[in-house]
């Protein structure tokens, strides 16, 4: 339980130990109090609440938009956070993902004039169905071998659309349903969001999160473990494109509008640096990393295309100085104290 | 004697390496069957022809008069023919009994499961008891990576019987461990014997094996040289010279 930092000097040290509530609320003894329930469900009933009273606080509509924008980004960042360090699959194309939803939920609205509530379930479970059977042929491939044949999926896509001119070429599709409301609006996504986060979290700690997990570890033992490897990384891509899908369906159906910049690269980088800036594997990280990263780089609008610059130059610090990312850092603040002890 | 598991002619090459030049041998149900032989003989490679691991060149294995060669890993593990790892990597980042899920969840271990939501922690909890990890202490509750070697190699044994196997193939199970440690695995493994699991031991560790196999197959290049009980074995002359200067028994 004692973690030592090498620091020492004068002949003190700072040593870090876990709080006792924390201790306390380890095991099944967080039942004894008010006090060390809140201690465990506070961060949660905190990030409920936030996502849930923002927009009724919030100033104008163009804050609101900012917010439901990052609310999207975030499922994505979740989704790119679940596949990489659950899965263990690196993808450099959530773009793909991000575009089907979009693509698909926009020509089901303006070309056969489904209405929202229909378009954007087909689009979630089309876009990962078409992402899944793309990416199966190459589901053997580790590491960097499949993270390149993600990255070309969506630059190939844009080309067969600019090419043939299906799909509205390079115009895109205009005539896309907008939300009746904007609470519809606003709460879609930020229910959406609360969904995958909760849902996840508790996916990974079920028996086939496990299985999940352990095909990251050892794929050869759970191989001989009698598990069919091939068929849970598929579903793990699945379960990300879906999440992704929607988000991209959500954006379209928002703008009224889908094109080319549903395949554009934004989407592919930004939600590695929201989960590199959060805090990979921690859930939570993403979550922060995105609403840290995109009201950032809306408050730089002026940079315009240099956004892109934003989230490399932001990527390269924090792989540099601090891997871990800023929830490591919050879950030590929350868990542990430190003090100057003589050695 | 009825035969279980059936190699017959198996040949693998790698470029232009022999690794294994048809070798031929029938595996008798309930019987422990080591494999012997120098580095590099071929031993790991025979194991991973019969796990589906690896698809030989020509040959056959045949498993209750059926052939599977050529199946996926998966599906040999669900048919019941489990193996343990030479070089043990666990799932690091689970709980070590969490470990065992991944095997529980299986097909093949669903099946024999009583309920369909059966609590698989407190089977995975019984698994680990049988191989020696204490039930009421903290080790089965630790991180994987956190267990000493001689622990991840039961937790690789109890990995395997998750899946309630007729055959278990060990690959150098007692490798890096202490005597003490080895005398303590070696009744974990006849009772397996005797609970009617047909044993097959990949081994460098010849003294303790020789005490343990009812019959003992030698690997020389890929090819098999001798085949017989351990005392006759350690009589042959072929054998004793594909091993001279190293371990005679």
């Amino acid at each position: 339980m004692h973690q030592i930092k090498e620091v020492e000097e004068k002949g003190l040290r700072k040593e870090r130990i876990d709080r006792p509530i924390k201790a306390r609320t380890d095991d099944i003894y967080f039942l004894s109090s008010f006090r060390e329930i809140l201690y465990l469900l506070g961060p949660r009933i905190v990030l409920i609440l936030f996502l849930l009273l923002f927009p009724v606080f919030s100033p104008n509509p163009y804050v609101l938009r900012i917010f439901e924008l990052t609310c999207a980004s975030a499922i994505i960042a979740l989704s790119w956070d679940f596949l990489v360090s659950s899965v263990g699959l690196v993808s450099l194309g959530h773009a793909l993902f991000f575009g089907l939803g979009g693509y698909i939920a926009a020509s089901f609205s303006a070309y056969l004039g489904f209405p929202i509530f229909l378009t954007i379930p087909i689009a979630m479970v089309g876009g990962a169905a078409i992402s899944t059977l793309l990416i199966l042929p190459c589901l053997r491939l580790r590491g960097i071998y499949f993270a390149l044949v993600t990255l070309i999926y969506p630059l190939l896509l844009v080309r067969v659309i600019e090419a043939t001119a299906i799909l509205g070429g390079t115009l895109g599709i205009t005539d896309v349903e907008g939300f009746p409301n904007y609470l519809v609006e606003v709460y879609l996504v930020v229910i959406a969001l609360l969904i995958s986060f909760f849902g996840l979290r508790r996916l990974l700690n079920e028996d086939i999160g496990m299985v999940l997990r352990a095909i990251r570890d050892n794929d050869q033992m759970v191989r001989a473990s009698g598990i069919n490897v091939t068929s849970y990384r598929a579903l793990g891509v699945f379960i990300s494109s879906m999440m992704t899908s929607f988000a991209g369906a959500y954006v379209a159906h928002l703008y009224m509008f889908v094109g080319l910049p549903h395949f554009g690269l934004d989407y592919s980088i930004f939600p590695i640096a929201a989960t590199i800036v959060g805090g990979i594997g921690t859930i939570s990280g993403p979550l922060i990393g995105s609403f840290l990263l995109l009201p950032a780089s809306e408050a730089l609008r002026a940079l315009g295309p240099l956004r892109i610059v934003l989230y490399a130059l932001l990527l390269v610090v924090f792989i540099v100085g601090k891997p871990e990312g800023i929830m490591s850092y919050l879950q030590r603040k929350y868990h542990q104290i430190e003090r100057w002890i003589e050695v | 004697m009825k035969t279980i598991l059936k190699v017959s002619n198996v040949s693998k090459y790698f470029g232009g390496v022999k690794a294994l030049e048809s070798v031929s041998f029938d595996l008798n149900e309930g019987e422990i069957l080591g494999i012997i032989g120098p580095n590099g003989s071929g031993k790991t490679t025979l194991v991973n022809v019969i796990t589906g691991f690896l698809k030989p060149n020509s040959g056959d294995v045949i498993f209750k008069n059926e052939k599977i060669t050529g199946l996926p890993p998966y599906k040999i593990a669900n048919l019941g023919i489990a193996r343990t790892f030479q070089n043990v990597r666990p799932f690091y980042h689970l709980p070590a009994f969490k470990n065992l899920i991944i095997p529980l969840y299986s097909s093949r271990s669903r099946r024999f499961a009583e309920s369909k939501f059966g609590d698989r922690d407190h089977v995975a909890l019984d698994l680990m008891e049988d191989v020696g990890f204490e039930r009421d202490s903290p080790i089965p509750y630790k991180a994987a990576a956190a267990l000493p070697h001689g622990y991840i190699k039961r937790l690789e044994l109890a990995r395997c019987l998750a899946l309630k196997p007729e055959i278990l193939i060990t690959d150098e199970i007692f490798s890096g461990l202490s005597a003490a440690e080895v005398a303590s695995m070696v009744p974990i493994l006849e009772k397996l014997q005797m609970g009617g699991i047909t044993l097959v031991m990949v081994e460098h560790r010849l003294r303790e094996l020789f005490r343990i196999a009812d019959r003992v197959i030698v690997l020389e290049y890929g090819s098999k040289i001798a085949e017989g009980k351990p005392d006759e074995i350690v009589e042959n002359e072929r054998v004793k010279e594909a091993y001279l200067g190293t371990e005679v028994v």
